[in-house]
């Protein structure tokens, strides 16, 4: 599988790690409120998509950036890989 | 049944020896074991896996099911090696398999009378009972009875290479259609790799005889080798396999030394391609298919395809007496091809009614019989001697020792459906073509249903260039004005009804076509239950002759068209791929990289013993003199520390330089607990949760300079923690000011402890006046020189409990910054040591580690609750949840046994005294122990309900796996100067 990076072009998959489901990037408030429950659904749950999927991955044998990928769970497709350090992008 | 006279692609002047079963033949260059074996008359070269029945030689390629030898001996000995694709080399050895006391004597052909009990799932009905039986008589019975081959058990003495290649055009298949796809892509500058399982390009070329433009089919294939080799961007891999088709990746075997007695030296036996293609075009021919009728697999029945390429291409006669049975035009070439060659053709059988006039004068010019609308039932003989063949209401036996049969051809389209896509049935040419191929993928030729040589060169010149227009390179498709024309007019034809004898469908698995009957009756209609009931398709050769017929008599039988029976999913790999070549270099020490310290070289000149630590290598103790065991270099090393010095090497933590404004507020965040307050000059420890609220490492991070600060984390989570301090960075946090690196490889760090550390420091530190008490306290750091200018990090830390430093150069100078602290600490017995007795040392003052630190605790139950801080960090809003601030959550303590002499162990449970060792009365368990030297008995750390609570109270401590059961005393987990005193002196 190829992952083309925003930073190194198309590189092996080897080269990087998976994270998981890209909701990661948005870690709740803290204060706020019911933050208990916001954090049980940042950290435990989960959707399991048969199709897109935007998830994390960690160049780390290349530029270490963060990536977000979407990716069909379906045929391995990659539709786009942005940077997950850009918010306005990202997010 | 011989050598031909001439003809043929082989070189007569290099004659090879070689032996089969141990009998002395001779072939030459160019030929395989199996066309060598042909030209020296071995018709019989195999038993059948279940009924050990005698088989010859079938096929002329890969899809081999019968011809299966052990190939060379000793520990290069391969099982189940297919003799057709074996090339010969002078020397080589194969043995028969499967047979009992000999290939011509099979004492286990007797399972033949008992073909009643064998039939679908025999195994599933026959040895039920007593169930016992089925370990210890019936399982290793079947197994004696049904191997394939035996596997050298010796350590394989070859190497296996890796490889990644980066392509436009991947051509699968140097036959007319790929080499026209190549040539095209070739000549228009694009990147291509082209690859072939044979080690000649060509195909069939290299077999049928036909003219392009004017020319010998050989001629267009040397003329189109010699252009493609002199292309600088294409690259040509023979004797290579395309076996699988990944997310992007192409897998393809090469064999790059099989054909030799033995690889050169550091020559690799086979390599494995990873090839990332933009484009591919599969160009991997179509594959001869038998029909099923009674005996159709006795020596001396072949496909008629593997005949003539056996005649034409090794100019080795199968049969002096030969008989083609088809449904096809295809066949009928083949018969010309030997008649031609000088092999008596008696008779050509066609189960059509008609066939074309140019055909049938074709025959009629050569003499040959014909019989339209006919079939054989049956063969007869162990080895081939007649046929019964029927036609117009009359059996004829007619005297052959070789049989030629063709049922039509099924395109070689497994790639394409290694993405899921499925085959679609054309009733025209009675075959699957392909159906959706993996993106990217397009497909030409014979695999594509479309065998006609003509078209097969234009389809795989058009496919070359669509496939460029795709990426924006204008091809020009390679033009071929006439080719022979040479269709094939199938006509469905699979099952011979009037067979009185075994028929088979699969020659590998021994499935016969009552077995499908069978199968049918039980309700085993699908198509995949079909296979796993019969075994089906299930061989090495994955039903490559199989599947078809099989497929066909099922549809019969239920009166369902083949389409509507369905396909079973073909997967990879394409043929069978050796262990040794998916682990290529990474097997026995090398499975992964052994990593070393910058002092490495150094501990080794102190006679130390390793211990692998992950992928470091560590350096365990130092044995001194008369030391028998380790524990005794141990012990006397913790008391060198604790009453002298020592020096141990901690290069292997992970080490992370920060730098930015805002690095503070950052680690205030990562740590429970604060940081932002931490001076320049000053190192502090810190406790990392993940979110979910669990302790992910510890370490120490110092503050260098305002922005700029260094982490130590441990070593196990080197890695782990970079990565996770670079995601809250990145992205949690991208508004902060803070940049990482990973520095962990740039210094060596030396931990030296002991009431004498500092005297040592002080003579390898360029200012010794900087490392006074007073000037550098405890948990102090700074960034200085030692030894006459080295940049160095001095951290005051310890690990151990005692006076310590922890002082980093980078990397290089780290064997010279040991030999100057041991330089220095002669006087006072400077003594180094090695992870036992840090682990001794750590234990005594109540430091967790990895065994604390294992994923599941909180900082609660470490006993570090009142570090954190009121403000958020990650996994604080988790770790309060209510199960994990339950007061009775096992927490940390220690523990000494009430006799000194008792021994503890890791692993065991906490019992109150006079409680049963039950799950209910479980109160935790022990995490580490050791004995102590400085205390003169055995130490505890673990988990116990109420943890330091407890102090002072007795339990029992049981281990029921290995007997053990100890009354203990709960203490503080840090036993060794609690007060901080040496520490701090």
């Amino acid at each position: 599988m190829l992952i083309t990076c925003p930073y190194c072009g198309a590189r092996d998959a080897h080269e990087f790690t998976y994270l998981g489901d890209a909701e990661l990037i948005d870690r709740p408030d803290p204060a706020g409120p019911e933050a208990e429950a916001a954090f049980h659904a940042h950290v435990y749950l989960r959707d399991n998509p048969a199709g897109p999927h935007r998830e994390l991955w960690y160049h780390g044998s290349g530029c270490r950036q963060w990536l977000t990928v979407t990716r069909d769970t379906r045929t391995h497709a990659i539709a786009s890989v942005v940077a997950a350090a850009r918010p306005e992008v990202a997010r | 049944m011989s050598r031909l006279a001439q003809g043929g692609l082989i070189d007569r002047a290099k004659p090879l020896q070689f032996t089969f079963d141990g009998k002395r033949y001779s072939g030459f260059a160019g030929d395989t074991l199996a066309s060598a074996l042909i030209a020296n008359d071995v018709r019989l070269v195999a038993r059948s896996f279940k009924y050990h029945r005698p088989r010859g030689i079938v096929t002329a390629g890969s899809e081999e099911p019968n011809a299966l030898v052990e190939l060379r001996d000793g520990a290069r000995r391969e099982p189940n090696s297919r003799a057709t694709t074996a090339e010969l080399y002078d020397g080589l050895t194969a043995e028969s398999q499967n047979r009992w006391p000999s290939l011509a004597f099979d004492a286990m052909a007797v399972n033949q009378l008992f073909a009643p009990f064998f039939g679908a799932a025999f195994y599933y009905k026959t040895f039920m009972w007593p169930k016992a039986a089925w370990e210890k008589l019936y399982e290793p019975m079947i197994r004696r009875a049904a191997g394939l081959g035996r596997a050298s058990e010796l350590p394989d003495p070859d190497h296996y290479d890796k490889v990644q290649a980066h392509c436009d055009l991947l051509v699968i298949g140097a036959g007319p259609a790929g080499l026209a796809a190549a040539l095209t892509a070739g000549r228009a500058g694009a990147r291509v790799i082209l690859v072939d399982e044979d080690f000649r390009l060509g195909g069939r070329l290299n077999t049928e005889n036909v003219e392009i433009d004017g020319s010998a089919g050989l001629d267009f294939v040397a003329a189109t080798e010699a252009e493609l080799r002199a292309l600088p961007n294409l690259r040509v891999l023979t004797r290579t396999t395309a076996f699988g088709v990944y997310d992007d990746t192409y897998a393809a075997l090469e064999r790059v030394a099989d054909h030799l007695a033995e690889p050169a030296p550091y020559q690799p036996r086979q390599r494995l391609w990873r090839i990332n293609a933009r484009r591919a075009v599969l160009a991997a021919g179509a594959l001869d298919r038998p029909i099923v009728f009674g005996g159709n697999d006795r020596p001396g029945v072949m496909l008629a395809a593997a005949m003539e390429t056996y005649v034409s291409r090794f100019a080795a006669a199968p049969a002096s007496r030969l008989a083609v049975f088809a449904n096809n035009d295809a066949a009928w070439g083949s018969a010309f091809a030997a008649h031609d060659a000088g092999v008596t053709v008696s008779a050509l059988i066609d189960t059509r009614a008609d066939v074309s006039p140019v055909l049938a004068a074709k025959a009629k010019a050569r003499g040959l019989r014909v019989v339209l609308g006919g079939r054989i039932c049956d063969a007869h003989g162990k080895a081939l001697t007649a046929i019964d063949i029927v036609a117009g209401g009359r059996t004829e036996r007619l005297a052959v020792d070789g049989l030629a049969m063709s049922g039509g051809f099924s395109p070689n389209l497994q790639l394409t459906c290694h993405h899921n896509g499925k085959p679609v049935w054309n009733d025209d040419i009675a075959a699957f073509v392909p159906g959706t191929p993996p993106p990217g993928m397009s497909v030409a030729g014979a695999a594509n249903g479309s065998y006609d040589l003509g078209d097969c060169l234009r389809e795989g010149a058009a496919r070359a260039v669509g496939a460029l227009a795709d990426l924006g390179i204008a091809a020009t498709a390679l033009t071929v004005a006439t080719a022979t024309l040479n269709g094939t007019a199938v006509s469905a034809f699979w099952h011979v009804a009037e067979a009185r004898t075994k028929a088979f469908v699969d020659f590998q698995n021994d499935v016969c076509a009552s077995d499908i009957v069978l199968a049918e009756k039980e309700g085993f209609r699908s198509v995949e239950h079909l296979k796993r009931y019969t075994t089906l398709g299930m061989a090495t050769d994955q039903g490559k002759l199989s599947n078809m017929p099989g497929l066909a008599i099922m549809a019969a039988i239920t009166g369902k068209s083949i389409p509507e029976t369905g396909t079973t999913v073909f997967r990879p790999p394409y043929t069978p791929v050796a262990i040794g070549a998916l682990a290529g270099h990474h097997r026995g020490k090398d499975f992964r990289p052994t990593r070393l310290t910058p002092l490495h070289g150094w501990a080794r000149e102190q006679g130390a013993v390793f211990i692998e630590a992950g992928p470091w290598l560590r350096a365990q103790y130092f044995p001194r003199g008369a030391e028998k065991t380790w524990d005794q270099a141990v012990n006397r090393e913790v008391r060198a520390v604790r009453e002298g010095v020592g020096l141990i090497d901690v290069s292997t933590f992970g080490k992370i330089d920060l730098r930015g404004r805002d690095v503070g507020a950052f680690l205030d965040r990562v740590y429970i607990n604060t940081f932002s307050t931490l001076a320049v000059g000053k190192t502090r420890y810190g406790l990392m949760l993940r979110e979910d609220g669990f302790v992910m490492d510890d370490g120490t991070t110092a503050r260098l300079a305002p922005d700029r600060w260094v982490m130590t984390t441990t070593t196990a989570n080197a890695a782990k923690v970079f990565q996770h301090l670079e995601f809250c960075a990145q992205v949690l946090w991208p508004e902060l000011d803070v940049q990482l690196t990973s520095v962990s490889e740039q210094w060596a760090q030396v931990a030296i402890a002991g009431p004498r550390a500092r005297d040592v420091l002080a003579r390898v530190i360029d200012d010794p006046a900087t490392i006074d008490n007073g000037a550098f306290p405890y948990m102090s750091a700074m960034e200085t020189r030692v030894m006459g200018g080295v940049r160095a990090r001095v951290f005051r830390l310890s690990f151990a409990g005692d006076l310590g430093f922890e002082i980093a150069v980078p990397a290089r100078q780290g064997e010279a910054l040991a030999r100057a602290l041991m330089q220095a600490g002669a006087e006072f017995d400077i003594t180094p040591y090695g992870l036992e007795t840090l682990g001794v040392m750590r234990i005594e003052k109540g430091h967790v580690t990895t065994n604390e630190l294992n994923g599941q605790t909180t900082a609660l139950d470490l006993g570090f609750g009142k570090m954190a801080k009121k403000g958020d960090f990650i996994g604080k809003v988790m770790a309060g949840r209510p199960g994990l601030v339950d007061p009775d959550r096992p927490r940390l303590a220690g523990f000494k046994p009430v006799d000194p002499n008792d021994r503890l162990r890791a692993g065991a449970h906490f019992i109150a005294v006079g409680a049963a060792a039950t799950t209910e009365n479980d109160l935790g368990w022990m995490t580490s122990t050791t004995w102590s030297p400085t205390f003169g008995h055995a130490l505890g750390l673990g988990f116990v309900k109420g943890g330091t609570a407890r102090i002072g109270e007795r339990l029992r401590a049981v281990d029921p796996l290995r007997g053990g059961d100890v009354l203990v005393e709960v203490c503080n987990p840090v036993f060794f100067d609690p007060e901080g005193v040496r520490l701090r002196g």
